[in-house]
């Protein structure tokens, strides 16, 4: 199995077992890659590839352009904030005009749930979902389970909890959906308002109290509070959440066993993760960051590997 | 399909040696010498030479690597099969080095065009040499030669040249297969 299933990533959904291991596989080859004195490889150099984020990022946006140059593409770069999107123009003609510019991949960050699977069947190029609004996050998942597997050896069988706003995040679905499929046993954690309802036909459990599903579990991965994509209060106040949901040092140093922690970042220090627990030594939240890299090169060079040209 | 020896395992033997005297000849203790075997069936041949240079002739800790091309070829998405990447492993860097290649068997020369983009992610080697087990002449699609060579194959386009390995396939031996 050299190939993936897919010839787009919407979603962790659409993958299977086969395609998650080529795509760590290939990544190991890339981190291997971005290690060198020259961090460069030939292989895209004839393909271009188009970023539309209609969304703010920071992080993700920064990893694929430099996935991408890593790989020799051509990139082009649009957000929303600076565009014509603002003059009422339709996603589908927005898109078709950046395609007839001849662009064979597009790596899209939407706020609507969904964005990726309606261009996907409107347009002929490749397309790497980066974030459709509180749906699917599928490369900060891949390169989640990527960390964890270059931490602890394997993610089979190892427990994950998943702490904070569960019904906000795109990356505890892309998540749930990456780690069930390779086995590992998770759980949520967060207030009752922010997990959805029914998130046990998923296959997991959910816990309301922190310190019960860090005792259980190997893993922590603690999600910000999306506060922008909150219209009522969830919560009383934030110092209430931190009190109930924020993990510092004293909760973690009174465990019984040292376990991982995990962020996707952006963090609110104070917040969701205290400052000593962001930069302790059990955080492996940089490793994070320069696993995502690989981890879209791996995503975008095999897609480009199945455009024939 | 026949199947027809062009070496045994003791003729290879023979060869390994040529090569390794061969090597010495040009590098004599090998200081600032650095051996790179091209993925993935030229890391055997690569291990073999350094072996015996190590046994039978005293030369210790060369400097010694593995290089994969996948992600230099020239044939990215126009093969009819994907491109399976092997691991590379340089520990090195390879800046005013003198860098000898090795691998089985040179056809097109497209993998040593690609090994010769890739290797320079490690540095500016000072000169690179190629080592090849089996040189099949008539079939080079770039202008790219053998500095050391086992044996010469007038094979033509159908027939394969297939190098086994005790390593892998359980015994050494060169075989010319025609369809």
């Amino acid at each position: 199995m050299n190939e993936l299933s897919v010839n787009h990533l919407l979603g962790i959904k659409y993958l299977n077992q086969a395609d998650i291991d080529l795509i760590f596989k290939t990544a190991d080859h890339f981190k291997e890659v971005i290690n060198r004195p020259i961090k460069k490889v030939p292989s895209l150099r004839d393909i271009t590839i188009a970023n539309l984020f209609f969304e703010n990022s920071t992080r993700t946006r920064l990893s694929f352009e430099l996935a991408e140059k890593r790989l020799s593409a051509d990139i082009i770069n649009f957000s929303s904030s600076s565009s014509s999107v603002s003059k009422g123009e339709t996603l589908i003609d927005t898109v078709n005009n950046i395609l007839s510019m001849k662009v064979d991949m597009v790596v899209m960050r939407h706020p609507n749930p969904g964005a990726g699977i309606f261009l996907s069947k409107h347009i002929e190029a490749s397309i790497i979902n980066a974030g459709d609004g509180t749906h699917e996050h599928p490369t900060q998942a891949l390169l989640d389970s990527y960390s964890i597997r270059e931490k602890l050896g394997e993610v089979k069988g190892k427990k994950v909890v998943i702490v904070g706003d569960i019904l906000h995040s795109r990356v505890a679905l892309s998540n749930i959906f990456a780690l069930k499929l390779q086995g590992a046993e998770v759980k949520v954690c967060g207030p009752k308002t922010l997990i959805p309802k029914h998130i046990e036909s998923l296959g997991v459990t959910v816990e309301f109290n922190l310190r019960k599903a860090l005792d259980w579990c190997d893993v922590a991965n603690m999600l910000r509070v999306q506060n922008e994509r909150m219209e009522i209060s969830y919560f009383p106040s934030t110092r209430e959440y931190t009190q109930q949901f924020g993990l510092n040092k004293a909760i973690l140093d009174s465990l019984n066993k040292e376990i991982i922690i995990m962020h996707p970042g952006p963090i609110n220090r104070g917040v969701e993760i205290t400052s000593d627990v962001a930069d302790s030594s059990q955080a492996i939240i940089l490793d994070q960051v320069q696993n995502g890299v690989a981890i879209r090169m791996a995503v975008i060079y095999l897609l480009a590997s199945k455009i024939k040209p | 399909m026949s199947q027809k020896v062009l070496l045994n395992s003791k003729e290879i033997n023979i060869i390994l040696h040529r090569l390794a005297c061969q090597l010495i000849e040009n590098h004599s203790n090998f200081k600032n010498t650095v051996i790179i075997g091209i993925q993935p069936r030229g890391v055997f041949l690569a291990n073999r030479i350094i072996n015996i240079l190590e046994k039978d002739y005293g030369i210790k800790d060369i400097p010694s690597g593995q290089l994969d091309i996948t992600f230099y070829r020239d044939d990215f998405r126009r093969s009819d099969k994907p491109l399976e990447a092997n691991k590379t492993k340089i520990d090195f860097i390879v800046e005013d080095k003198h860098v000898i290649f090795i691998d089985d068997v040179l056809f097109t020369g497209r993998s040593i065009r690609a090994a010769l983009t890739a290797v320079q992610s490690f540095g500016r080697p000072k000169e690179i040499e190629l080592l090849t087990f089996i040189d099949r002449r008539f079939s080079r699609h770039l202008p790219i030669q053998p500095d050391y060579n086992g044996r010469q194959v007038d094979a033509i386009n159908d027939e394969q040249v297939k190098v086994h390995w005790k390593e892998i396939q359980g015994e050494d031996a060169v075989y010319l297969i025609s369809k």
